[in-house]
């Protein structure tokens, strides 16, 4: 069975509020059947506002959204057959679990016997069985949560939306319910529409993550390409940590180029700039410069070592390095640990293609 | 003696359930302090009158302590025939007191509510009794049979006889129209003059339809108010509030000044053809004034305590409900409406309960057919001055209240309340 790669499709979408300023610009994203998308930014980026579009609580000011290939945005909410995740639940308070859960097959003219077993399996897909007589009111916030996410997928949707649905959970419980909507997802094929502000969660479930800012889209890619091979420096700074170094590109070929900083030059990867003379942002993972590196490193600097702190599993030492001394290295923890002092010098190597060279921020 | 060993002590050795009430008893003092000038305002206007109200709707002391000797004698007597010759000579030395009191005239008066007809023969014994003509030597009880007729006839020494105990529920029969017979059962006043049950009755009927129509109006208002942005909101709420700002005298008034024939909505009815200008309707001194006027003015009471739990309720609730399927007026219905209830349940129990005492409004536009219990309460207390029978029919009114606080705490459970 072939999967439409376009089951959900933003054509060309913008939205504004007040007439005055776009949330949305000119949006084109399509959402493939049965896949996992997160859409990822900073708060008022727009992410919710197309979900919300998506759910039909609002309209495009402009553009169409399909589902399956039909045009939706005149359909009213409760026709979509989407299912949603709120962010805050939005269990009704005064139905128990299982009435909650059978809202949305009782609306639909679903017999007692059919309601009875879907809400048993959905039940079970959270591991809630046994729960049904309890009110929301009387379950953690984790369970609570794990209601939410059954009673948007109780009557079978096509399409899920989840709008920051761990938001309220603290670290662990975030964690652990992350790899069970995952498995979910995975177990049952759904598609799924995700919100979030939280990259690690994003990176955590996502088959693909689209980040928005300022209304637009940046990239839109799967989560190892965005972490390792971010478009702009934008993605660059909000995905993962990020040393960066703003210069001029005196030197330009094919798959490098030399970048002019205050007081030196380094080998970059040009990913966004065309010819020398233009301005530039490289951005470097901190896991991809080395200590005393043995391979034949193209980027040898030393360093005077600022600060180090001690992370468990890694240290973090921030260095000054080519004239700044915001550079931060994380050294993973092992045997072999290196004696690392404050004001130590030490010599740090890495590859000009780990070093990519995007606008200037 | 394990309990004695299990004790937990403070490093001092004092027990600690010792230690932690001394250390709390300056903070109880303290509490105690904050709230006892209200606690002394609460006793002195509300329970003590109460009590007062209550005590005054049952008195019935003043005959007793006028005849004590009788009521004495009278316990000895069955009360089927003429009373014995001891009865009749009580009887005489309470009434030579009285006349010397000069209070012979109270107890006529009392006596003759009780039957017609003791009033002239009271009076026929004082001048017998003032002229010192009944001979205290002789038996008492010929002579006084011979005052008059009726002191012969054993119907008014029984009446005499009912007025014995020192407390009667005689008012509160009478705020039911009915009264003590003859014998003593309870009787129906004639069906011509039962006034009272009309007026509790007119009382709960006005006082519900009002809370309905307080319902109807309060609940789109209370939720625009709860979804409206906030400076769109803040503008209805003063909307809503300019009542309480306003004295209710002039309120009243204003609605005196729309509704009646010659008023502003007449006119306007009659300029766009709604009605002859021979045939105006009558919009006020009748139940419609009384509905119209009390609507208005309850109708905040019944707006705050609904919006005040609309504006709790996440509107990501009714979106979950429309999301799952439901029709906007389903996710209504089954997910906003049974959460706003307690908030409807102390709107409308606040709206009646003071629909109910409801007393100005009804008293201005209520006209004949328009007034409620309290107007008849405030007739007793001002013009009849009967107060004893205006405070039985108070506390008939308070507990009313209290039946129907009751029946709501079966019904919602008082603990659903939200006033805000």
């Amino acid at each position: 069975m072939s999967k439409n790669p376009e089951f959900v499709k933003f054509d060309k979408v913008d939205k504004s509020y007040d007439g005055k300023v776009l949330v949305v610009k000119d949006l084109k994203l399509d959402i493939a059947e049965g896949e996992f998308i997160t859409m990822l930014g900073p708060s008022g980026s727009g992410k919710t506002t197309c979900l919300m579009m998506l759910a039909g609580f609002e309209t495009p000011t402009h553009g169409e959204i399909l589902l399956d290939g039909n045009i939706i945005s005149n359909i009213p909410p409760h026709k979509r057959g989407i299912g949603m995740v709120f962010q805050n639940y939005a269990l009704f308070p005064h139905m128990t679990v299982y009435e909650n859960l059978a809202f949305p097959l009782r609306v639909r003219k679903v017999e007692k016997d059919e309601i009875d077993k879907k809400v048993d399996k959905a039940l079970s897909m959270v591991s809630l069985n046994g729960f049904e007589t309890r009110m929301p009111a009387q379950l953690s916030g984790g369970q609570q949560q794990r209601v939410a996410v059954a009673r948007a997928l109780v009557f079978d949707p096509a399409v899920v939306l989840m709008d920051e649905p761990l938001g309220a959970l603290d670290k662990n419980l975030r964690e652990s319910m992350q790899y069970e909507i995952k498995h979910i997802h995975e177990s049952i094929g759904v598609t799924v529409v995700y919100v979030t502000h939280d990259q690690s969660e994003a990176l955590t479930m996502s088959n693909r993550i689209a980040v928005f800012n300022d209304g637009k889209v940046q990239q839109l890619s799967n989560p190892a390409e965005l972490y390792e091979k971010p478009v702009n420096s934008f993605v660059a700074e909000f995905i993962g940590e990020n040393n960066t170094f703003n210069g001029e590109v005196v030197d330009i070929d094919k798959d490098k180029c030399k970048v002019k900083l205050a007081n030196s030059e380094i080998l970059a990867n040009p990913i966004s700039v065309k010819s020398k003379g233009d301005k530039t942002t490289v951005s470097l993972r901190p896991e991809r410069a080395l200590i005393n590196p043995t391979d034949k490193m193209d980027n040898m600097f030393t360093g005077k070592i600022e600060e180090v702190i001690y992370h468990g599993d890694h240290t973090r030492v921030r260095l000054n390095l080519l004239g700044s001394s915001e550079f931060i290295l994380k050294v993973p923890n092992s045997t072999s640990n290196l004696e690392l002092k404050v004001s130590q010098d030490i010599n740090i190597g890495w590859n000009s293609t780990d070093a990519r060279a995007l606008d200037p921020k | 003696m394990s309990s004695e060993t299990n004790k937990i002590l403070t490093t001092d050795g004092i027990p600690l359930e010792v230690s932690l009430k001394k250390a709390e008893k300056k903070n109880k003092i303290k509490a105690f302090l904050l709230v006892a000038p209200l606690l002394l305002f609460l006793i002195i206007t509300y329970v003590f009158p109460i009590g007062e109200m209550f005590s005054r709707s049952i008195d019935d002391k003043m005959i007793t302590n006028m005849l004590p000797k009788t009521f004495k004698e009278m316990e000895k007597w069955d009360g089927k025939e003429l009373p014995p010759e001891e009865v009749f000579a009580a009887f005489y030395y309470d009434f030579k007191i009285l006349v010397e009191k000069q209070e012979h005239g109270k107890l006529g008066q009392r006596l003759n509510k009780e039957k017609n007809g003791f009033n002239s023969i009271t009076k026929k014994l004082f001048r017998q009794v003032k002229r010192k003509k009944i001979d205290e030597s002789i038996s008492i009880k010929e002579q006084i049979m011979k005052v008059h007729k009726r002191w012969r006839t054993v119907e008014y020494w029984q009446a005499i006889k009912r007025t014995a105990p020192p407390y009667t529920l005689a008012k509160y029969l009478k705020g039911m129209d009915m009264y003590y017979g003859a014998d003593g059962s309870v009787v129906q006043v004639e069906e011509d003059r039962r006034i009272h049950r009309i007026l509790w009755l007119r009382t709960l009927e006005i006082a519900f339809f009002v809370t309905l129509f307080c319902f109807l109006m309060g609940y789109p208002i209370a939720h625009l108010l709860a979804t409206l942005p906030m400076k769109y909101s803040n503008l209805l709420m003063i909307c809503v509030l300019l009542p309480f700002w306003t004295s209710l005298l002039v309120r009243t008034a204003s609605w005196m000044i729309l509704l009646q024939q010659q008023g502003v909505v007449n006119d306007f009815f009659v300029m766009i053809g709604l009605v002859a200008d021979d045939n105006r309707p009558e919009m006020m001194y009748n139940k419609v004034g009384t509905y119209v006027a009390m609507t208005q003015i309850l109708l905040p009471f019944m707006v705050l305590p609904l919006y005040s739990v609309m504006k709790t309720i996440s509107p990501s609730l009714m979106r979950a409900g429309k999301s799952l399927g439901g029709t906007p007026f389903v996710a209504f219905w089954k997910v906003y409406f049974p959460l706003t209830i307690p908030g409807i349940g102390a709107g409308c129990l606040l709206v009646f309960i003071l629909a109910i005492g409801y007393y100005i409004t009804p008293a201005l536009v209520g006209g004949a057919s328009g007034t409620l219990i309290s107007n008849q309460i405030a007739f007793h207390m001002k013009q009849t001055l009967d107060w004893s029978f205006a405070s039985a029919m108070g506390l008939m009114l308070l507990s009313g209240v209290l039946v129907i606080y009751w029946i709501y705490n079966k019904l919602v459970g008082v603990d659903n309340i939200k006033l805000g």
